[in-house]
């Protein structure tokens, strides 16, 4: 049985707001019945103000579905659309103590009930981009669509590479076989693909630097916003020499940083590159090769 | 909808168990036999000292025991095994391995995660695998298998009742078709041993799987029955045990427990079935007449006795689930929520059950310890646990007390 907290117990057994709310200004339709949810969300929106006065949820799904629902029903009531529009599922789950990582989509159904409810208000069309595949990964939530998606993306073909760009498969490792069969289907796909392009002739050593330094300005922000940074310092047949500085230099995630960078630089060239971290400013320690694929 | 009090309206508040599907009560008899091999009778039955002698006397015994429950003509056609998911995996790897020039298999869509699991793993691995679909009633497509049947086929295996709707498949038929093709035939007998007589000898079966837990035994020992003659490859190797078709140190205290609970279900079936199917009959009427909009999934004129699988549309599984718990009632559901699989349950979806009926079946399965009182408490309860969350569903109209006659469709699906 799933390990509900109280108040998703609460929720469930005296739900709040259960109806169709009358004169309702607002509908929002959602759902997926094959996966055994469906929700509508009704609601009464003063037009002075934009504030919504009442909330009711009709919901056909499982205890969490029904205890989602009650609880955004409560959570929306009083607040002006632009609040309510600023709810995240992880507010609505927060609000319920928690969801398993299973039930985590029912918290999403009722942010795009009203995300599909104040669009109704407002005369707009209802965009949802909500995909949903087989869950993979339990620990984390993560589903098949998603590791396709960045997979194919970054054209991924280790078990490793996913735990590293996904998270999926990081903790409790039950999911590395299923991992490992959506990594299959995967590289059967881009192998099919692959045959069609043309082999690319070597790039000159000007265009290399050129995008090389393309992919530090793509990392860079993300460095930076740790307070840390990267710059390029030599390049060398396959080797690329490279010095992080800042709040990088010393950090203990550096490795899986320049990891990453390696990754995604051996995409760019089209060819297997081996970073090489440079010590900062002050010359210390000789160089030290970290443990990347040559 | 306020939280529910337990057992309103009902005469006890003893838990009303209707979940002997997915396991058992242990039969206080069953403890009382395995006890001692838990205690004095500690030694290892390969052992030559007088510590193994007793236990491996008592094995010798229960194999008779469990062949007897089998119908089986010889008891060293009994195999002991640690559950019925090992007893199904050994026979089917065992004929890959014995037919290495045979890359098909024959099976079917709503079979147990044991197989189809495993069969889904083999078709990774380049077997072809011969999915057999069923109708709407749950009821398998004979054609297709018959077609389906050639020498290229290592074995077939096939569930003879259906865990979530107690279908039965006319197993004996299909081994004996299998049979002429010189196919090895296993069935997984789970879902009707101690419920129905099963007589293996004389037909076309070659191996059939059980669970001890299923029938009154404790979990963790199951049987594998393997007609002799049969070729057969091995599991697990490493040790003498079971003739070498099973390594590993018995576990003695399940396998006696696992004889006396055989021995006991030959007993009730004759004593206790037709009491079981008319409480099942009993509830399973008073449902469909107290609760609108429902109907029972499956075959019921082919179906173990024990077992009702009843579909209320316009409500979810899961929430009927928690509000029955709360009663002290259990049951269970192939709904997706249940599960954590995002899906409804394969077999509801391969008989084409609607979605919005699906994720609605709710299993009840009796057992010799079920009660009229227990039956009561449902009809009780059930009715107003449907009605309570039919009012919230927006698939229904609460005005009318009626499913809403405009269609809602919600966006993305």
């Amino acid at each position: 049985m799933w390990d509900y907290s109280e108040k998703v117990k609460d929720h469930f057994f005296s739900p709040r707001n259960a109806k169709a709310v009358e004169q309702a200004n607002a509908t929002g339709d959602v759902g997926s019945i094959s996966c055994g949810d469906a929700l509508r969300l009704t609601l009464k929106v003063n037009p002075d103000n934009d504030t919504i006065e009442q909330a009711g949820f009709q919901t056909f799904g499982c205890g969490s579905a029904i205890a989602s629902s009650s609880a955004l029903t409560e959570m929306v009531i009083g607040k002006t659309l632009d609040q309510a529009l600023a709810l995240t599922n992880q507010d609505i789950a927060d609000y319920l103590d928690g969801l398993p990582p299973e039930k985590m989509h029912c918290s999403v159904m009722g942010m795009e009930a009203l995300h599909a409810a104040i669009a109704d208000y407002r005369g707009e069309v209802f965009e949802d981009d909500h995909e949903e595949g087989d869950l993979i990964c339990k620990c984390f939530a993560i589903d098949d669509v998603m590791i396709k998606k960045v997979v194919s993306q970054n054209k991924l073909s280790t078990l490793e590479d996913v735990i590293h760009y996904t998270k999926a498969g990081g903790a409790c490792a039950a999911c590395h076989e299923k991992i490992e069969w959506v990594l299959e289907e995967c590289v059967a796909d881009y192998d099919s693909n692959a045959v069609a392009e043309p082999a690319e002739s070597p790039a000159s050593i000007v265009e290399r630097i050129h995008r090389i330094e393309a992919v530090l300005e793509e990392v860079r922000p993300q460095l930076q916003a740790d307070g840390g940074d990267v710059k390029l310092s030599d390049v060398e047949d396959d080797m690329v020499f490279l010095s992080l500085t800042g709040a990088c230099s010393g950090c203990g995630l550096s490795g899986a940083t320049l990891a990453m960078i390696e990754q995604k630089l051996s995409e760019a060239l089209g060819e297997p590159i081996t970073v090489y971290p440079v010590g900062a400013a002050p010359a210390s320690t000789p160089l030290q090769v970290v443990g990347g694929a040559s | 909808m306020n939280p529910a009090k337990c057992c309103s309206g009902a005469k006890t508040c003893e838990p009303a168990y209707l979940d002997n599907n997915a396991t058992t009560q242990v039969d206080s008899k069953v403890v009382e036999t395995m006890l001692p091999f838990l205690t004095e009778h500690y030694g290892n039955p390969s052992s030559i000292h007088k510590f193994g002698d007793p236990v491996g006397k008592a094995i010798e015994h229960a194999r008779t025991q469990v062949q007897r429950l089998m119908g089986a003509e010889h008891p060293s056609e009994v195999i002991f095994t640690s559950c019925a998911t090992e007893a199904t995996s050994t026979a089917i790897l065992s004929a890959v391995e014995a037919f290495p020039e045979r890359k098909e298999i024959i099976t079917s869509v709503v079979e147990h995660p044991a197989t189809l699991q495993l069969c889904e793993q083999l078709q990774r691995k380049g077997y072809t695998i011969h999915w057999i679909a069923v109708d709407n009633k749950g009821r398998i497509d004979m054609d297709a298998y018959a077609a389906a049947l050639s020498d290229r086929v290592a074995i077939v295996s096939l569930m003879w009742a259906n865990n979530e709707t107690g279908t039965i498949f006319p197993i004996r038929g299909m081994a004996e078709m299998a049979r002429k093709h010189g196919i090895l035939f296993h069935t997984d007998a789970v879902q009707v041993a101690g419920k129905v007589p099963i007589q293996v000898a004389g037909s076309g079966i070659d191996l059939l799987s059980l669970s001890g837990h299923k029938f009154h035994a404790p979990k963790g020992i199951g049987a594998l029955y393997l007609r002799r003659g049969a070729k057969f490859r091995p599991l697990l190797r490493g040790g003498h045990q079971e003739r070498g078709r099973r390594a590993g140190t018995e576990n003695a205290s399940g396998i006696v427990a696992l004889g006396m609970a055989a021995e006991l279900a030959i007993d009730a079936m004759q004593r206790d079935s037709a009491r079981i199917a008319m409480m099942r009959d009993r509830l399973e009427h008073g449902l469909l007449a107290r609760v609108p909009n429902s109907f029972v999934t499956g075959d019921p004129s082919q179906r173990v006795p024990n077992t009702s699988n009843i579909a209320f549309e316009y409500v979810e599984g899961e929430s009927i689930l928690l509000m029955l718990n709360q009663l002290n009632v259990a049951a269970s559901s192939g709904s997706a929520c249940t599960s954590g699989s995002l899906e409804p349950s394969h077999v509801m979806r391969a008989m084409d059950i609607p979605y919005t009926a699906a994720h609605g079946a709710i299993r009840f399965s009796l057992s010799r310890y079920t009660t009229d009182d227990m039956i009561d408490r449902v009809l009780a309860e059930l009715p107003g646990i449907v009605e309570r969350l039919r009012m919230i569903s927006p698939y229904w109209d609460p005005e009318q007390n009626a499913p809403r006659e405009e269609v809602f469709e919600p966006a993305f699906g």
